[in-house]
């Protein structure tokens, strides 16, 4: 995994200097105008949040029932990386909604449950940070809740009347717009492994010094 | 005397008046015409929202890479510190 580190980050750069240039050359939607191009970027975000959502909980439950310092520094760095990708999605939504809807926020069941799902990763983090001993047992709880919200946020479109595009939008994208909507989805996954490894490794070094200040104690 | 008096006042008034009258305001509209568009220079510019939001992506990843940058320095700094401090105990 070391050794794809560099390739990995090396992909994930180009891909993400490329794709405003592949979003560039992607036709308009007809009502919207440019401002429909913010969607090449605002879907994949939330798409990245939902993953990096994914693993915080699934490592949160591991580490829950099976304690392990090495999963739990997974869920860290992928809560950490949820915030980072919803607050991509809470400005890039807005700043397309002014224009559609002549609004920047509507408190519609979309958006509110949204920021609600950014406020809990960030409770979460809040409480590893300075919730004492035990706060990681806490957090992993939490993100697990975390989990849970994800689908109510996706569905949120289908389920309640809200001013937001359907998730229909996306599979029946045409080709010359479902290319570079895929394209940018598959830099931001790889963007989120690089950031991943990344923070893990920022984790394992961080609980080093953790077992070297133990030792110089001792 | 009294018509030339006359005149002058005559003449003021009307050399007075065209100003005031060039500076009244456009007559009010008397209709209003229906459009189904927004006309184009009161819409909303789309550039300025797109290129916001494409900038702000980056930047948000290009401050985390740097904040992880920082705290692994930070972590490593600390490590030589007490590295150096251990084999003087």
């Amino acid at each position: 995994m070391r050794k794809a580190f560099p390739v990995l980050a090396a992909l994930a750069g180009v891909m993400f200097v490329a794709s405003p240039f592949v979003v560039a050359r992607a036709p308009f939607e007809a009502s919207m105008g440019i401002v429909s191009k913010i969607f090449y970027f605002h879907v994949p975000s939330w798409f990245a949040m939902f993953t990096a959502i994914a693993i915080c909980g699934v490592c949160g439950l591991i580490h829950l029932f099976k304690t392990n310092p090495r999963v739990d520094r997974i869920a860290e760095a992928a809560a950490e990386l949820a915030v980072l990708f919803g607050l991509m999605g809470l400005v890039t939504g807005p700043l397309w909604g002014r224009k559609a809807w002549g609004v920047w926020w509507q408190w519609d069941a979309k958006l509110t449950i949204a920021l609600l799902l950014e406020m809990t990763f960030i409770s979460v983090l809040l409480v590893r940070k300075y919730g004492g001993a035990g706060s990681d047992k806490l957090a992993a709880a939490v993100g697990i809740f975390g989990l849970a919200v994800v689908p109510f946020v996706y569905e949120a479109v289908n389920i309640w009347r809200t001013i937001h595009p359907l998730t229909s939008v996306i599979p029946t994208l045409p080709a010359t717009m479902g290319g570079p909507f895929w394209f940018c989805v598959a830099t931001y996954m790889l963007l989120l492994v690089v950031l991943l490894m990344l923070r893990v490794n920022l984790g394992k070094r961080q609980a080093a010094l953790d077992e070297l200040y133990l030792a110089y104690e001792d | 005397m009294s018509l030339r008096r006359l005149l002058i006042a005559l003449t003021t008034f009307v050399l007075l008046s065209a100003p005031a009258f060039a500076l009244q305001p456009p007559p009010g509209q008397s209709e209003f015409v229906p459009v189904d568009s927004v006309p184009l220079s009161d819409q909303l510019p789309a550039a300025p929202l797109l290129v916001t939001a494409y900038a702000f992506v980056w930047i948000a990843a290009m401050v985390y890479v740097w904040s992880i940058w920082r705290r692994l320095n930070k972590v490593e700094d600390e490590m030589r510190a007490l590295a150096q401090k251990m084999p003087h105990r």
